[in-house]
């Protein structure tokens, strides 16, 4: 890989040390969709997650936040992620989708009263979702072994490694306005509780009726994560015809 | 003579699938009717039972759900007597639509539009979208063939997560629990 001289302070520092995590690192082995070396600390791990979704979520429909209040926190959480995608989408040489991120950012940040209106949208400026994980699977480098991470819930190496850099390279103090910054780690937290609740059926569904839930969500997401990232193996495009009527 | 009985029963079903072909047109249109009727039962605003009722009507019209039944059972079905295979695709097409049927809940005030299609290996893959009430819209693949005598999607796919492939491995942990029994999972799937 080449090196990027002068794109960013920081960001030297910050690919020697993803280098040096990713050493330790497992190939994804071809042609096996899941790998996961570390399935008794995961499933460890997701008992715990589970516990607390449990006590925290669970209870069906009635837990749902109203959209008055919904929406005007999942905009300015989701706002505030755009400088960090904007950067990722540079890394990725996806100037389209950097330039959309951008202009996503300044709209709703100024028309949008700093970012808790979604007016962006309306005017065809579609967030265009990534991350570190992701600019990290651009440049090729393999997904890495299944994690179950506490609290975050479904992860890999390389989407985990991802999470830290974002948080390191996020370019929101230098872009954005100072309440942006003093709010971004409130804003999120509330931002994942909104999307649980108005997932918490889904996610009740995986976790409680699941003969193996573990499994399950270790599969949803994997398969889900690679269909984001645009990776999603050959193999996977299941031929039950061949299996019933072919040699067996 | 398990065996000897399945490999009858395949060429059995062999002989009409040859020479298959489903035009993406054909596929298409089906999947816009399904789509209609999906519609339907996301704008009626019934009861949870109602609309678990209706994706069960809509298995039967345009699903193959004996393919999608032994598929999900993997291995095992290759043991299964032909009056538990006829009991367990019962019984699954109850568990899929009062599993999914459930989903379409989330569905309401929401609306499924067809996007296109293209074939895929030797099916049709048949994009839709899901647009939710103030969430981002769903990506949903409907893969059709007639290899079942008619034309009856297979599979569908949501954002990436492939319904035969995640089934597959649910039904499997069904069976580790039932100790591999067959009968158990078949009596258990119906109380559901």
């Amino acid at each position: 890989m080449r090196k990027n001289k002068g794109s960013s302070l920081r960001l030297p520092v910050v690919l020697v040390g993803t280098f040096a995590l990713f050493a330790a690192c497992t190939p994804a082995p071809e042609g096996v969709t899941v790998n996961d070396p570390y399935e008794d600390q995961n499933r460890r791990v997701h008992a715990f997650n589970k516990s607390v979704y449990t006590n925290l979520f669970s209870g069906g429909g009635d837990t749902e936040i109203p959209a008055d209040i919904a929406e005007p926190i999942v905009n300015f959480a989701g706002n505030i992620g755009l400088p960090g995608m904007t950067l990722n989408g540079l890394l990725q040489g996806d100037f389209e989708a950097a330039l959309t991120n951008a202009a996503r950012f300044v709209v709703n940040t100024t028309v949008g009263i700093g970012g808790i209106a979604d007016v962006a949208t309306e005017f065809g400026l579609d967030e265009q979702e990534t991350d570190f994980g992701e600019t990290l699977a651009v440049w090729g480098l393999p997904e890495g072994a299944y994690l179950e991470l506490p609290i975050l819930g479904p992860s890999t190496e390389r989407a985990f490694v991802g999470r830290v850099v974002d948080a390191v390279i996020d370019p929101l103090d230098q872009v954005g306005f100072s309440f942006q910054s003093d709010y971004s780690l409130a804003a999120t937290i509330a931002e994942r509780i909104v999307k649980r609740s108005q997932l918490s059926d889904t996610i009740d569904s995986v976790l409680q009726e699941s003969a193996d839930s573990y499994a399950q969500q270790r599969l949803i997401y994997l398969q889900n994560r690679r269909f984001e990232l645009g990776t999603t193996p050959e193999e996977d495009a299941v031929d039950p015809y061949d299996e019933l009527f072919g040699d067996l | 003579m398990l065996r000897r009985h399945f490999l009858a029963s395949t060429a059995a079903l062999a002989i009409p699938t040859k020479g298959w072909t489903v035009s993406p047109a054909a596929a298409q249109s089906m999947v816009e009717d399904l789509v209609v009727d999906v519609n339907a039962v996301i704008a009626s605003g019934a009861s949870e039972q109602a609309m678990i009722d209706e994706f069960g009507n809509i298995l039967n019209r345009y699903a193959d759900v004996p393919t999608i039944a032994r598929y999900c059972l993997g291995v095992d079905a290759r043991s299964a007597s032909a009056t538990q295979m006829a009991q367990y695709t019962e019984a699954f097409k109850g568990y899929i639509a009062s599993k999914y049927g459930r989903r379409f809940r989330e569905f309401v005030g929401g609306e499924v539009q067809v996007v296109g299609s293209k074939p895929v290996k030797s099916w049709i893959e048949v994009e839709t979208t899901v647009l939710l009430r103030g969430r981002s819209p769903l990506q949903m693949d409907w893969h059709v063939s007639d290899r079942s005598g008619r034309n009856a999607f297979f599979n569908f796919i949501i954002e990436g997560v492939n319904m035969l492939l995640t089934e597959r491995e649910e039904i499997g942990a069904m069976l580790d629990r039932r100790r591999g029994s067959l009968d158990a999972l078949i009596s258990d799937m119906k109380a559901v």
